[in-house]
């Protein structure tokens, strides 16, 4: 069970969160100009690499903020959490 | 084994009783049931698992691999419980199962919990570096949990002889634990297992609460509690695990571990009558001291190094002890029930027999640090050729190994490494400075001379089918070689092949020699074979542990609406729709299901009837942006609702599938109410929310869940204006002043209610939407003023035929994630303008013609109904494998039709309405016409009535 940091509310426990996949994967400007792969590509693709990734987390049973947690994916280390709008040098 | 009056940390003034296998067993307080057998003279608990080996007690601590029984009848009856831990009470009941228990099939009467908690540093193991940690790190000022598996603190030491600081251990443990409970900032929890370590310091803990008390004393209070522990640093202070020795009819009941041997002698006040020792080290000579201390004939020690000259083996010599180094223990002998005879001993590499009797051979193959819980979170394991055994290798974040669990090996030494590591571990928390605290105990420990590196004796005529790897699961030497030699090379697959390590025991004892043996066999080094992986729970833990209190009733949350008790007093029956209750039919008098359904139908068609629709989902949405917001989610264009309207709208994730629906009210400029599915309620609230928040924060839109605060009375059919003027006098219903998918602020029997016309049955309907707290006042109104025209109640059931006689499509029941507005027909419903998932309905799959389409289907047979997920096919013979064009989605009984019919997804179905296709079902084959998906009132005349 992981410990995350909600960064409105500070640390909680997993159960209280909802997971969202891969951060900053942003919903296409104007869809109708990509192509049928192009469109593909953001439906279906997403990065699952070993080490530090950035991904969505919503404090569902508490604030119901959304916000961006950096994991590595392969030890489990929260690295950090931080705001929509904030970088993710900016995460603590 | 014999009990010596006056020994062992039990009260022999005091005597209890149970039975085992139905026979008196006479015990003492602090006896466990091991012990209770050995000191009447059980020595054989049972037989093996597969080979039908007699077995005994091989030890005092969790790793026996034999010691296990059922404990407790009936329903609280336990299987495989471990003897050695099983406290005795007056009373208790102990069968001999020792590989096999037995389920109780009923309901488990004892009472579990569950408890949270914090702390700083949480310290697993009370022996003397565990100990030492816990109390530098408490009186560095961290909270501290403190946790062990037996009743009492200090490990290793209450099966030791030890002086501590020039008096005896049990004194300096009694010190520290008044230390330690003197401390408000310290926890200390016995009888209590860390069973799993988890990421972030999630640390999982099983207490024995009141198992160890008579049933009667028992009351009130949880047989177990389940701790969720959330520390910022673990100290690993498990200790070690002695490993026996691998050599022909090495199971026999009376071979024991060295260790074992002189724990029962400390801790229980037994001893054999005559013992012979095999050893590799050092340290089993303190079996050797300690029994001669207690008047124990110990005929021989048989010690595998040539010329043991270490300060220990001097001494036993001393005392007369007859050492004989270089020389092994080559078989042993039984007695009529099985049990430990004698011992065959040998020179090492053959040479002159001779036969020993005695009824105990203490084993020592050497010492195997216990640090699992350093595994559970990718912890890895070297071996060390000084040590000749697994310690950690790695350092993982968080956790911290100490003591014998760290192969440090000696009382002094591991005190001094546990003190060092608690001030470590609470610096690491903020308290304290580990290079500044109080200095660790001085004094070292007397070293030993190295132990042998030697794991087995083979059988001299080379039947290996007696040597013993794994007691628990019956592995012997000819299985592992069996295993080797057909290929296997891993000791992962060596583990599947032959069980070793397997079971409830986890090869606690056999897992490392079973390594060895492999990396002997393929002439490896061992670091390059290595022992299996050790996996959570470290002990079993019952279902009823996890299931805590959160059972029947308290397992999970029900809904109900502010009419629900009506809807119980007449005699609803109820369907689940996620966590609600709602009302599925209502049956009168001795009426089926189909019948129920059948006149509420005919009710709605022909009458009037009315429905709690409360557990739509409402969301609340208000903010200049709303219309802007719902356009960019919904198909269709909702910000050109006027104020006082409503409108049907269709959402799609991004992948162009439909995901919800429902019906949007514009209650004010920049306030709009949007019903949901009762089931999707949630996922839309956090849907919006999620659009909101990350892609369009600019919006000026609040969302906010209205369910629970909004009861919807749904008054349907042809007679439902004259119930509508008789609840609301002032309100002007004619189709001309209140239209279709208009919404009025009205006071309705009294009461403020908000009136929408909307209708999920193609009749004219009004809904009713009244606070939570009128609705139930609501309903009996609308109730007491139809009644005059028959008002009738429906359920689910039949608002689900009604909407499909309309070729109304459910979320979830026409659609499955897979399903786009385009294939239920919905081409009107998508606007000219962006919104989410638009751009995926022109992908090339969307565009296929052969995707499923919804149509209705009627059976050729007026009297066939379908089942629901039933699948169609071309042919009315067929040939399995047969291909699948589709599949029924719907199926009822229409009362206004008077005749079977259905929905269903078919392959192109638009284009091949008037066809017939079959539904193949295991008795018969079903012809069923394609039609549009509106078969009933297709002009839509009904709706106003």
């Amino acid at each position: 069970m992981f410990q995350i940091r909600c960064p409105y509310c500070g640390p909680r426990d997993e159960p209280e969160f909802k997971y969202g996949g891969q951060a900053h994967v942003a919903y296409p400007a104007d869809p109708e100009q990509l192509s049928d792969e192009e469109w593909t590509r953001f439906l279906f693709v997403r990065d699952n690499s070993r080490g530090r990734y950035a991904e969505r987390w919503n404090h569902a049973a508490g604030c119901r903020r959304w916000f961006n947690v950096i994991r590595d994916t392969g030890t489990h280390e929260m690295v950090g959490s931080y705001r929509s709008g904030e970088r993710p040098e900016d995460a603590r | 084994m014999k009990r010596l009056a006056g020994r062992g940390r039990i009260n022999q003034d005091r005597t209890i009783s149970f039975t085992w296998d139905g026979r008196a067993m006479s015990a003492h307080p602090g006896d466990t049931v091991a012990s209770v057998l050995l000191a009447n003279g059980i020595r054989v608990l049972g037989s093996s698992v597969l080979m039908n080996r007699p077995r005994g007690v091989v030890t005092d601590t969790m790793s026996d691999p034999n010691a296990f029984g059922q404990i407790g009848t009936g329903e609280s009856s336990e299987p495989l419980m471990r003897l050695t831990q099983v406290e005795v009470y007056e009373g208790l009941t102990a069968m001999s199962r020792i590989h096999k228990g037995v389920l109780p099939t009923g309901t488990d009467t004892g009472r579990f919990e569950k408890r949270h908690a914090h702390c700083d540093v949480l310290v697993a193991g009370a022996g003397p570096a565990g100990l030492a940690a816990a109390l530098a790190a408490a009186e560095a000022g961290a909270r501290v949990l403190l946790v062990d598996e037996h009743p009492h603190l200090g490990g290793s030491l209450l099966g030791e002889d030890v002086v501590i600081d020039d008096r005896p251990a049990h004194l300096w443990v009694a010190e520290v634990e008044q230390r330690l409970r003197d401390n408000p900032a310290v926890t200390i929890l016995t009888r209590t297992t860390v069973f799993n370590v988890g990421d972030q310091g999630a640390i999982a803990l099983m207490q024995r609460v009141s198992e160890h008390l008579p049933e009667a004393k028992r009351r009130g209070r949880a047989l177990r509690r389940m701790w969720q522990v959330r520390t910022h640093e673990l100290v690993v202070a498990t200790g070690a695990t002695e490993r026996p020795l691998v050599f022909p009819n090495n199971d026999r009941p009376g071979v024991m571990l060295a260790a074992g041997v002189r724990g029962y002698l400390h801790r229980y006040g037994l001893v054999p009558e005559r013992a012979v020792v095999f050893t590799t080290n050092d340290d089993a000579y303190r079996t050797v001291l300690d029994l001669i201390n207690a008047g124990v004939d110990v005929t021989r020690v048989v010690d595998v190094r040539p010329d043991p000259q270490g300060w220990l083996p001097r001494r036993a010599r001393e005392l007369g002890v007859e050492v004989r180094g270089g020389s092994v223990v080559m078989d042993t002998t039984a007695a009529a029930d099985g049990a430990l005879a004698g011992v065959v001993v040998a020179p090492l590499g053959g040479g002159e027999t001779e036969l020993i009797t005695c009824d105990v051979l203490a084993v020592s193959g050497g010492w195997d640090p216990l640090f699992d819980l350093h595994h559970y979170l990718g912890g890895t394991a070297r071996w060390d050729e000084q040590l000749l055994a697994f310690v950690q290798d790695n350092v993982v974040a968080g956790q911290r190994v100490t003591g014998a669990a760290a192969g440090i090996f000696g009382t002094t030494a591991c005190r001094r490494d546990g003190h060092l590591i608690g001030l470590v571990a609470a610096e690491a928390t903020g308290f304290g400075s580990a290079t500044s605290g109080p200095a660790a105990p001085e004094a070292a420990d007397v070293t030993e001379q190295a132990p042998a590196d030697f794991v087995r004796v083979a059988a001299v005529d080379g039947d290996e089918s007696h040597s013993f790897v794994d007691h628990h699961r019956d592995v012997t030497m000819a299985g592992i070689e069996r295993a080797l030699n057909s290929g296997i090379t891993n000791v992962e697959h060596l583990k599947r092949y032959t069980l070793v390590g397997t079971g409830t025991e986890q090869g606690r004892t056999a897992k490392v020699n079973a390594g060895r043996l492999a990396a002997d066999h393929f002439d490896l080094d061992f670091h390059m074979i290595g022992v299996s992986n050790a996996r959570p729970p470290s002990q079993p833990v019952t279902f009823g542990s996890f299931a805590g209190r959160a059972l029947g009733a308290r397992f999970d949350p029900v809904r109900t609406t502010a009419i629900h008790s009506w809807h119980v007093a007449h005699g609803a029956v109820f369907e689940d729709v996620g966590q609600w209750k709602r009302p599925w039919f209502f049956p009168q008098g001795t009426e089926d299901m189909d019948a129920a359904v059948l006149r509420e139908c005919a009710a709605v068609r022909e009458g009037v009837g009315m429905m709690d629709a409360s557990t739509l989902g409402k969301i609340d949405l208000r903010g200049k942006d709303v219309g802007v917001f719902l356009d960019r989610l919904y198909t269709g264009t909702m910000g050109t609702l006027k104020v006082g309207r409503a409108r049907y709208g269709v959402m799609c994730k991004a992948d162009g599938m439909v995901f919800d629906d429902g019906v949007v009210l514009r209650v004010a400029e920049d306030n709009f109410v949007a019903t949901t599915t009762t089931g999707g309620a949630a996922g839309v609230l956090d849907w919006m929310e999620d659009f909101l928040q990350t892609e369009w924060p600019d919006l000026d839109v609040w969302l906010t869940s209205v369910t629970e605060q909004w009861a919807t009375v749904a008054v349907v059919g042809p007679q439902v204006r004259t119930v509508m003027s008789t609840l609301a006098p002032e309100l002007d219903v004619t189709q001309d002043s209140f239209k279709f998918m208009q919404v009025e602020d009205a006071v309705v029997a009294g009461m403020p209610a908000r009136v929408a016309r909307i209708s999920f049955s193609g009749e004219l309907a009004f809904e009713i939407n009244v606070p939570t707290t009128s609705g139930l006042a609501m309903w009996e109104a609308v109730f007491a003023a139809g009644e005059p025209y028959g008002i009738t109640p429906y359920g689910t059931e039949a608002m689900h035929v009604l909407r499909a006689e309309k070729g109304y499509f459910i979320v979830g029941q026409e659609t499955d994630g897979t399903v786009t507005p385009l294939d239920l027909g919905l081409d009107w419903m998508i606007a000219d303008k962006e919104f989410v998932g638009r751009r995926s309905l022109r992908r090339t799959d969307m565009l296929r013609e052969d995707r499923k389409q919804l149509v209705g289907i009627l059976p050729v047979d007026p009297n066939d109904r379908l089942p629901e997920g039933a699948q169609l096919i071309e042919t009315a013979e067929y040939e399995i494998p047969v291909a699948m064009i589709g599949h029924v989605t719907s199926s009822y009984e229409s009362a206004a039709m008077g005749r079977t019919f259905g929905l269903a997804l078919v392959r192109g179905g638009r284009s091949r309405i008037g066809e017939t296709i079959y539904a193949p079902l295991l008795d018969r084959t079903v012809a069923v016409e394609l039609v549009d998906p509106i078969i009933f009132d297709a002009e839509g005349t009904r709706r106003d009535g």
